[in-house]
């Protein structure tokens, strides 16, 4: 399974929580295949949907879902320890990891190589960290949201793209839906 | 009352309740009292990017936040300011000490100071350079602004201001 099978499988799973989508392919797959104002799609700033979503979810109660990528997790190392020392139980940070920069043209990471971000996060302090291979995503993310407890998931797959069109909905109407959203279920 | 407890007086009367920081020796006061501050969550970065991501989350979420940082990581945010806080209109003060002004003692300081300005006028982030002690009375005035327009807002906060460090 490539990352965009793994989203769609995702989408019953991610129902109405609040999810966090990482710059390029990953948001414009989840725009084009299941768009909701729940989404907050990232079009600019590689490596920060994790610390974006740690801040929604220290801010106000609802569940919030991060999805990264691993060549964003190490563009932003720094994220880790700073999510294992400030625990949000209404956080998930799910990091599918296709062992490459899938946004740029398939180009390998270190991910992909000797680095294993399930050692790198549990090194970090992460206290709940699950490596999941792409079939068992749904599931593991549902015990995640189930559990109530800070969990980064590592879902393995592989690396390869479909052809997805850019997101052109402006910024400001994606922070404003979102924001409207997480107030609404917050009231 | 000090300078750094006016400063976090302002934080809290403009109901800030999240505050990043990356630490600076002129900055140490500052952050110390809002660790201390019950009513502002904090949250130390590792980089001031990731303080500005997590910045952004929080005013998603309802809060108000800023980071506290020095000038010498101005070059690797601006990405984040441009693409995200500016992109997406949200405010963010930053708290900034302004290194390498008069009285530095660290030649390197220097280098970046001297683009510090450049760069923030560069994006059109509204910048406020408070030097003298009593300038710390404007701070009110700055936060005000920054909500009231959505934007990041830099306070550069020299060596001076700070009656050395
Ligand atoms: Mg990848």
């Amino acid at each position: 399974m490539i990352r965009s099978e793994v989203i769609k499988s995702l989408l019953p799973v991610f129902a109405d929580h609040h999810v966090v989508c990482n710059i390029g392919l990953p948001s414009q797959e989840l725009h084009l295949m299941g768009d909701k104002p729940t989404n907050f799609y990232m079009l600019g700033t590689m490596g920060l949907s994790s610390s974006i979503g740690l801040g929604v979810a220290l801010a106000q109660k609802e569940k919030v879902i991060s999805i990264d990528g691993d060549g964003s997790v190490l563009t932003n190392f720094g994220t880790l320890p700073t999510i294992a020392n400030n625990v949000a139980d209404n956080f998930i940070l799910l990091i599918i990891d296709n062992g490459s920069y899938g946004s740029t043209g398939d180009q390998p990471t270190y991910a992909g190589m000797k680095t294993s971000l399930t050692a790198v996060a549990t090194a970090c302090g992460c206290e709940n960290v699950i490596e999941c291979q792409a079939e068992e995503a749904p599931a593991t993310l549902q015990k995640a949201i189930d559990s109530n407890k800070m969990t980064v998931i590592v879902c393995k797959c592989e690396s390869g793209n479909i052809k997805v069109p850019v997101i052109t909905m402006d910024p400001v109407v994606i922070r404003d839906r979102f924001m409207k959203s997480l107030e609404a279920r917050n009231a | 009352m000090s300078i750094e407890d006016k400063i976090v007086a302002d934080l809290v009367k403009h109901r800030i309740e999240l505050v990043t920081t990356v630490p600076c020796k002129q900055l140490a006061g500052v952050i110390e009292k809002v660790d201390a501050e019950p009513s502002i969550y904090h949250i130390p970065s590792n980089k001031e990017d990731e303080g500005m991501g997590i910045c952004a989350g929080a005013f998603m979420g309802g809060k108000r936040s800023a980071i506290v940082m020095q000038n010498t990581a101005i070059g690797v945010t601006i990405n984040t300011l441009v693409t995200l806080t500016q992109f997406y209109r949200m405010p963010l003060p930053m708290l900034i000490s302004y290194r390498g002004e008069l009285g530095e003692p660290v030649a390197c300081q220097a280098e970046m100071a001297v683009h510090t300005k450049a760069l923030l006028a560069q994006i059109n982030v509204p910048t406020y350079h408070l030097h003298k002690e009593a300038d710390v009375e404007e701070l009110d005035a700055i936060l005000a602004y920054t909500f009231m327009c959505n934007k990041p807002v830099a306070i550069l906060t020299d060596a001076t201001f700070w009656n050395g460090y």
